[in-house]
């Protein structure tokens, strides 16, 4: 018998999901990343306005936007492992996490980037800037948590709990920031960046913007896979599945 | 059956602690869990108790699954671990008090009879902390004695007592077990020579 | 053998057992004062070096008196917030509170109302001298006081969220208020923008009205959050 048999059989099967999945997500990732790239920073027209400076959006949109989804994912990832004790969820909490938080750095790196040559300074208080710099706090949270348990079931358990508080928490932090934002307006150059969003932009900038979205997140997908995967490994490594894949030879442990 | 553990199996990290342990309590029964350091005895006591959720199996109050029944288990277990739950600003009788009264019981005089009982006289009034571990672990066996919960669950009852406490310990345990209570504990010592009759339960280390 | 009868003893009515949980920390706390008093003297100090390092102009001070008084307030609540659930998880008190035979959340929530009753009623009252301190216009005196009601509730309940997460890792203060100032955000623009409201001479309605909402939901949903986090503790 296998000393370190254990309960679950669940994670080389999502393992081998994911590792079957993956191709399907890294090729089109790649192409979708070229093309937006390309198509973004070279075809795409001039902004009237803001010259050549807008390109900056084809990362900092989908940055953004897909910082606030991976947040939901890791929350829905820690309610299936709280509510149906799922250990892969736990494991995929954990892959998102660090994925999110860059996303989320992005975002705001890129914001302040733009922000530079349109109102004169890297850093205003603008409703979505610190938005997104709450959203890095939360994540940051999230891993320190899980970091400061011993008990990696127990940090996972624990980092499972804060998300899922986080995530019913931040349509209330965003309703109060845009909020307050409004109530502290000081001028009108922080909505410069909001008429870029809104549905008035041009299907020549709009096209290219779309294809980054769905890049960002196939590309920002494989790295959650990758995390998840070489977790489950490291985690499985003593198990003689884990070592057959990694071609290491089994080496029989009898039990005394 | 008062207490029923199905199948219990508990995994520490990447460790199996033990697995596929049954276990049948019933009244008037004394169960001592046996083993090593580290063999997961403790984790067995909580997962009883329900403080530790087990990683496979069932723990059943009087057939019924202890998280579908839990205040009526509750009402009727008695859990003292490693930690006592006294705390150490209050006087014995302060603590003795608040356990008294979750269980629905007031003393209407000052319980200077049972602190009495459990050797703790002319302490009363102290806060605990000042107190020795062996009379703060007095206090929270104290609770032994005006509790009316038919199953005790003990983890180590005996750590920390002088002789006479470890006597006066062994007489309301039989006391417990002669009303028809059970008592499901830790220990090293060795309980055989006792007027009760003991089952044991053995852990081993697994690796 | 006999077959084990149901216990006929009668079970103990929920709201004597919250009761006994609030007296007897009650009686805790009133024997370690000095743990109360700290986080009053700390907030008093950082409230006085405001003015040292903005200067002592009144109508800067007035401009910023509730916003300083708030984020101190957030400040040093986060100093005495391990209290909650730190010295019942040395002692033990933490897994009997666990084992009574009422829902855990009920047992929290008795938690929840000693650490509001110890921590945030002494703020509320030397509110006024802070106010005063830092040249709050006297108008906004009452919503300022008035925020802090209702709105510290929240503290105490998200506090217990990130207590119980957090008690078994002896970390201190530090992961403690990365978990949770963040999610205290909007408590602090609700209430800033209250007072700010009524000195401009418009009603404070509005964001009262969000910090209750925000207050009663915190108050009903943590419990809960705080039950699972624990669990996970106490294993």
């Amino acid at each position: 018998m296998w000393q370190w048999l254990h309960p679950y059989a669940k994670p080389e099967a999502t393992f081998h999901l994911v590792q079957k999945l993956l191709p399907w997500f890294l090729i089109p990732g790649l192409i979708l990343s070229a093309v937006a790239l390309v198509w973004g920073l070279a075809i795409a027209p001039q902004d009237y306005q803001q010259g050549e400076s807008y390109r900056i959006i084809f990362v900092h949109v989908p940055a953004a936007m897909w910082s606030m989804g991976f947040y939901v994912a890791m929350a829905i990832a820690g309610l299936l492992a709280l509510v149906w004790q799922i250990r892969t969820a736990e494991l995929a909490l954990l892959a998102i996490a660090p994925v999110g938080a860059v996303l989320t750095f992005i975002s705001l790196f890129t914001g302040a980037l733009w922000g530079q040559p349109m109102w004169g300074t890297w850093w205003v208080w603008d409703a979505r800037l610190t938005a997104q710099l709450i959203l890095l706090f939360l994540y940051l949270g999230v891993m320190a948590l899980y970091i400061a348990f011993e008990d990696e079931r127990a940090g996972a358990k624990a980092a499972s709990i804060l998300a899922l508080v986080g995530v019913i928490n931040i349509p209330i932090i965003h309703y109060s920031v845009y909020w307050w934002n409004t109530l502290h307006q000081q001028s009108t150059v922080t909505r410069a960046i909001t008429r870029l969003e809104a549905p008035s932009i041009a299907p020549e900038m709009l096209y290219p913007l779309l294809v980054s979205i769905v890049a960002m997140m196939l590309v920002s997908a494989v790295l959650v896979m990758k995390r998840l995967n070489n977790e489950i490994l490291r985690r499985e490594i003593h198990r003689p599945w884990a070592l057959t894949y990694l071609g290491i030879p089994v080496v029989q442990r009898n039990e005394e | 059956m008062l207490l029923q553990g199905r199948e219990l199996q508990s995994v520490r990290g990447e460790r199996v602690l033990f697995s596929n342990i049954n276990l049948d309590v019933a009244s008037g029964q004394l169960w001592q869990i046996e083993g090593p350091n580290g063999a997961g005895k403790s984790s067995l006591l909580r997962i009883l108790a329900g403080l530790l959720p087990a990683q496979q199996g069932d723990v059943l109050f009087q057939g019924e699954e202890i998280q579908q029944c839990r205040e009526r288990y509750y009402h009727d277990l008695l859990f003292i671990g490693h930690k006592s739950g006294i705390k150490p600003e209050l006087t014995a009788i302060e603590n003795l008090e608040f356990y008294a009264a979750v269980e629905g019981h007031e003393f209407s005089t000052p319980p200077y009879e049972l602190l009495a009982q459990v050797g703790l006289v002319g302490l009363e009034d102290i806060p605990a902390q000042r107190l020795s571990a062996g009379q703060q672990r007095r206090i929270a066996l104290a609770r032994l004695w005006f509790s009316q919960t038919r199953l005790w669950i003990l983890d180590e009852p005996f750590t920390a007592l002088d002789v006479d406490g470890i006597a006066m310990l062994h007489d309301r345990f039989q006391v417990h077990l002669a009303q028809g209570g059970a008592i499901i504990l830790t220990s090293h010592q060795d309980l055989q020579s006792m007027s009760y009759p003991v089952n044991r339960l053995q852990l081993r280390y697994q690796h | 053998m006999s077959k084990p009868t149901p216990n006929t003893r009668k079970p103990v009515a929920s709201g004597q057992i919250f009761r006994q949980i609030i007296r007897r920390d009650l009686r805790v706390a009133m024997r370690q004062r000095s743990d109360l008093l700290n986080p009053l003297i700390f907030l008093l100090i950082v409230i006085t070096l405001f003015p040292l390092g903005v200067g002592p102009g009144p109508d800067i001070l007035g401009r910023i008196a509730a916003g300083v008084i708030w984020v101190s307030a957030l400040l040093s609540a986060m100093l005495g917030l391990e209290r909650i659930f730190r010295d019942d998880f040395r002692d033990g008190a933490l897994e009997q509170l666990m084992l009574l035979p009422v829902a855990v959340e009920f047992s929290v929530l008795a938690k929840i109302i000693v650490h509001w009753l110890l921590t945030a009623v002494p703020v509320l009252v030397i509110t006024p001298l802070l106010a005063l301190l830092l040249n709050l216009p006297i108008q906004a005196w009452g919503v300022l006081w008035l925020t802090l009601l209702i709105g510290t509730p929240i503290l105490s309940a998200a506090g217990a969220i990130g207590v119980a997460l957090t008690v078994s890792l002896n970390k201190g203060g530090a992961l403690l208020s990365l978990l949770l100032l963040p999610l205290l955000v909007p408590l602090l623009i609700f209430a800033t923008a209250a007072v700010e409201a009524t000195l401009a001479g418009v009603s404070p309605a509005g964001p009262l009205a969000l910090i209750g909402a925000f207050s009663v939901l915190s108050v009903t949903l943590a419990p809960f959050a705080v039950k699972a986090g624990l669990r996970v503790s106490v294993n």
